[in-house]
């Protein structure tokens, strides 16, 4: 249970005062109050989360902007329901969108042509809509290298990292069915890829795509199954991980940063009302209001200027929501000529390596705190959080894998670059394919040093204090800078890490190394080689008088 | 010694100095044996607010004014709504509206926001509330309670015992959802072949070649040297299924110097006088090829950059697609149109499991 450091000032109500003393407003509350708790046992929840505390820190807040911006898409989400019809059936678009009147489209598409052009409003749900998805997913992947990076994953927090990074993986499918619903010429032409894509894979590619899409490609059925993810099993799975998600939070109580009187058995922070809930819900409507700004001043997804879909007319420089480019780009840095014919049978592995690839880069992201826990040993619960500097292997291996991501995504714009840029597309592609190998390997290299130098720099400061760019002239002529020492608050949240040492192998009982433990105690070794151990008291001792 | 009890037994790790107060396993972290002490909290510093009375009262007029900032918000809102009005079609009236009706909302957004967050900020009591955390797992006396209730279970169930039981009863558990399974059969038409239907397209033996959107013949005579025609055969846009139809018989039209292209003898005749016919569907994953450089004579596909040389009867040079694009036999009618001598003789589009050149 929460205490406060020092007594709620807040006095109780006196005992002798008396009813009619009393507001009527507050009797009003009390006697509501009462009803509801005499029927809900309301009261106890009060009493256990009430005072509930929770750390304060921005890079905490990113959780909560996905989770405020999940909020805006289900209210403009369901506006939209209202008017758009999941239909592909053939119209002859004759709303006030001048350019296109008279022009067969699918039903689909005139109907959201409506939404933007004649329902008052409608514009601007459906623009705050689109844009409330970006900031939810863009939300989503910050606060996931957020986890990372200050290793919030582990014990006992492994299993929430799965569920996050499934609401991850949810998300990105709430927002391609999204983008394909209105059947305009760019998502059709997305969902033409997705065709293609699942046509490639062996055995079972050309079936899947003919029950996807209910015969020949685009047929008539793609965008009311869509639909269907969209608005109901989507979001409801969504919300139950949400759920869950937020379940875990409570239990395992947030994390926090090392800190002077934050020990690994406590929380530090505000309590939930009144200082949280005021702080969050009016975080809450700043978030949705800088998405309704959005909304408002910035167009997003004009199909009108795209047209209806059509397998034909295409433009150049097509592209996805940015949230799909680092699968697209994984199909275009594929090198050339890999499709085979065997056995009677056709193996495109231009399709098959690029969707092995992302899936294990997803399968890696999913499983990597089981893999870190299993290389420390560690099965202790860790609740402060690591600086990216301490952990200078994880950190590099995080820089490494978005590097990586970074080239997949980079190369979903290559066509753009090459024409912005005046390049070849060759030359620009080749680029990236390079960059797709080397950046992840240097990052990953210089990302280590520059950590393992930071340290070094920590335990500088801790033991000889800062530089306070005073220079004095010693009286042998002498020059030196006279370093600050530090106190021991700004000490403490330089000495107080976890320090790992790499695994040993030695032989078990029947005198045998088995190949678990060589890789085991490798990867330990890989680890944990460079490390860089915190001050100690002796050495500040011993460092302090000289 | 800390000793790991996953992979057990035999693997040690390092010696780590000291003693862990733990029960769980430390693994390979070093324990030292003496460390810092924690300073604690350092003392509390008051807020301006906290002090003067005045800074109090100036805060407490800011937050009711983002307050009355916000109904003004949505109360501008509700009249924009019907201020701005977008029936008459023009688009200048529509951006007005959408955005008076957006800065209401987000004033109303705003100034519930900032309101509430400077409240906290500077008027709520800020000191700093301590919870004490517990280890995840359920105290002993807990789990203990919990192994026997489920011992209990068993016992009384005879879970464990009867075998058959249970294990007819996880079979039949893992055998019910089946049939649903089967049901997604009827995500796609019975009695149909997916990869008969890939094996066609729309274009069959006299078939004219006709502008794409506009169904218009094309006289092999229109087709200068160096032009680019969008191409769907004769009757395509009367067909029952348009789009389907035309996502593989799409066709690009090209008229080249006959000199510049080289064809292979089983492809003799299939082009007329230079001009040539291919597939417009991209080999790799199926977007249309819709760039045609007149000068190199290559065709670009804007997806994912794969090109083709139409001098070489459009096989691949750059980019992730294998195979070349199929091409269309062409001829002219006694009329001087243009004409399919046949259907492409390969799939068009991207590739599939089933597709086989012999
Ligand atoms: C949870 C994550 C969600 C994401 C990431 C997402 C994303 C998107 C995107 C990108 C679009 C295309 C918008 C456009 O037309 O420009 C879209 C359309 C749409 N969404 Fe969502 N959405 C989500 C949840 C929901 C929910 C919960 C509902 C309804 C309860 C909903 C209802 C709709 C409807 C009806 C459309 C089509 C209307 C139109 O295009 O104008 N969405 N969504
Ligand atoms: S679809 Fe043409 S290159 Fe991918």
């Amino acid at each position: 249970m929460s205490t406060v450091t020092t007594p709620d000032t807040a006095p109780a109500p006196a005992p002798t005062q008396t009813s009619s003393q009393r507001s009527s407003t507050s009797r009003f509350t009390e006697a509501a109050a009462n009803y509801i708790d005499e029927r809900t046992s309301i009261s106890g929840v009060v009493k256990e989360f009430g005072r509930k505390i929770f750390p304060d820190h921005w890079s905490f807040m990113l959780g909560e902007v996905a989770l405020y911006s999940f909020v805006v898409i289900l209210l403009t989400g369901t506006f939209l329901t209202f008017f758009f019809q999941a239909s592909m059936a053939e119209v002859v678009y004759n709303g006030s969108y001048v350019p296109l009147k008279g022009v067969e489209m699918s039903t689909a598409m005139s109907s959201t042509l409506n939404i933007s052009f004649d329902v008052r409003g409608g514009l601007l749900i459906r623009q705050i809509h689109h844009w409330a998805a970006l900031t939810f997913i863009a939300a989503i992947g910050i606060h996931m290298l957020r986890i990372y990076f200050t290793g919030a994953f582990r014990k006992p927090r492994e299993l929430n990292w799965v569920i996050g990074f499934i609401l991850f993986i949810l998300a990105l499918a709430e927002g391609f069915t999204g983008y394909s619903l209105p059947d305009d010429l760019l998502s059709g032409n997305g969902l033409r890829i997705i065709d293609g894509l699942i046509k490639g894979l062996p055995v079972v590619g050309t079936w899947i795509s003919f029950l996807l899409f209910g015969g020949e490609f685009p047929g008539t059925d793609i965008v009311g199954r869509l639909y269907s993810l969209h608005i109901l099993l989507l979001p409801a799975i969504l919300a139950v991980m949400l759920a869950l998600h937020l379940v875990f939070v409570v239990v395992h109580k947030h994390t926090q940063w090392s800190g002077p009187g934050q020990t690994k058995d406590n929380v530090v922070g505000s309590p939930i009302l009144p200082m949280f809930a005021a702080k969050a819900g009016g975080f809450f409507f700043i978030v949705f209001g800088v998405i309704a700004l959005m909304g408002t001043f910035f167009t997003i997804n004009p199909i009108w200027n795209y047209g209806p879909y059509d397998p034909s007319p295409v433009s150049a420089g097509t592209q996805p929501d940015w949230y799909i480019g680092f699968a697209d780009g994984a199909l275009r840095l594929i090198p050339p000529g890999l499709e085979f014919e065997l056995w009677d049978r056709t193996w495109s592995f231009n399709i098959i390596i690029p969707v092995l690839i992302l899936t294990g880069l997803i399968v890696a992201v999913l499983v990597y705190p089981f893999i870190e826990a299993w290389i420390t040993g560690d099965k202790r619960e860790h609740h402060l959080l690591d600086r990216p500097r301490n952990a200078p292997t994880r950190t590099a291996i995080g820089v490494a894998g978005v590097l990586f991501y970074a080239a997949l995504w980079g190369a979903a714009s290559s066509d753009l670059i090459a024409t912005h840029f005046q390049l070849s597309i060759e030359g620009v592609i080749h680029v990236n394919q390079a960059l797709l190998i080397l950046g992840p390997i240097v990052g990953y290299l210089v990302t280590k040093r520059v950590c393992l130098a930071l340290q070094k720099k920590d335990r500088e400061i801790a033991l000889h204090g800062f530089e306070s760019g005073r220079i004095v002239r010693l009286p042998g002529g002498e020059y030196i800078e006279v370093h600050q020492p530090v106190d021991e608050y700004e000490r403490w949240k330089l000495v107080d890490y976890n320090d790992y040492q790499p695994l040993m192998i030695r032989p078990n009982a029947q005198g045998k190394i088995t190949s678990v433990q060589r890789l085991r105690a490798g990867m330990s070794r890989w680890f944990f080689e460079d490390r860089i151990a915190p001050v100690s008291p002796k050495e500040i001792e011993r460092g302090g008088h000289h | 010694m800390a000793h790991d009890d996953l992979s057990g037994k035999d693997i040690t790790a390092v010696s780590s100095a000291g003693v862990s107060h733990e029960t769980a396993a430390p693994g390979t972290a070093v324990i030292p044996s003496e460390t810092f002490e924690n300073p604690g909290f350092p003392a509390h510093r008051p807020r301006v607010t906290d002090t003067d009375p005045k800074a109090e009262k100036k805060a407490e007029r800011q937050v009711y004014t983002f307050f009355y900032l916000s109904i003004v918000g949505s109360i501008f809102a509700i009249a924009s709504y019907m201020a701005f009005p977008i029936e008459d079609g023009d688009t200048g009236a529509l951006r007005l509206h959408t955005m008076m009706l957006g800065i209401g909302i987000v004033l109303a957004l705003f100034g519930l926001g900032f309101g509430a967050v400077h409240w906290s900020k500077s008027l709520m009591a800020n000191h700093e509330g301590i919870d004490q955390r517990h280890p995840v797992r359920g105290s002993e006396e807990t789990r203990a309670r919990a192994v026997e209730i489920f011992k209990q279970a068993n016992e009384e169930s005879g879970f464990g015992r009867r075998t058959l039981v249970r294990n007819t009863l996880l079979g039949a558990l893992v055998a019910f959802p089946l049939p649903a399974v089967v049901l997604f059969r009827g995500w796609g038409p019975q009695n149909e072949n997916p990869v008969e239907m890939l094996e066609h397209t729309f274009w069959k033996k006299g078939a004219r070649l006709t502008l794409d959107p506009s169904g218009l013949p094309i006289k092999a005579s229109d087709v200068t040297l160096g032009s680019a025609f969008h191409v769907i055969p004769e009757g395509l846009n009367e067909s029952e299924h348009r789009l389907e139809e035309k996502a593989k018989a799409a066709v690009l039209l090209m008229r080249l110097d006959p000199s510049k292209l080289k064809e292979s003898a089983e492809r003799t005749g299939w082009s007329y006088d230079g001009i040539v016919a291919y597939s417009k569907i991209c080999t790799h994953v199926g977007c249309p090829v819709a760039l045609y450089e007149q000068q190199t004579h290559h065709l670009l596909c804007p997806c994912h950059q794969s090109t083709f040389d139409v001098t070489e009867e459009c096989k691949v040079i750059f980019g992730p697609a294998k195979r070349a694009l199929p091409q269309l036999p062409i001829a002219v009618d006694g009329e001087g149109y243009l004409i399919a001598q046949s259907d492409f003789h390969e799939p068009v589009g991207p590739s599939f499991w089933e597709r086989s050149s012999s």
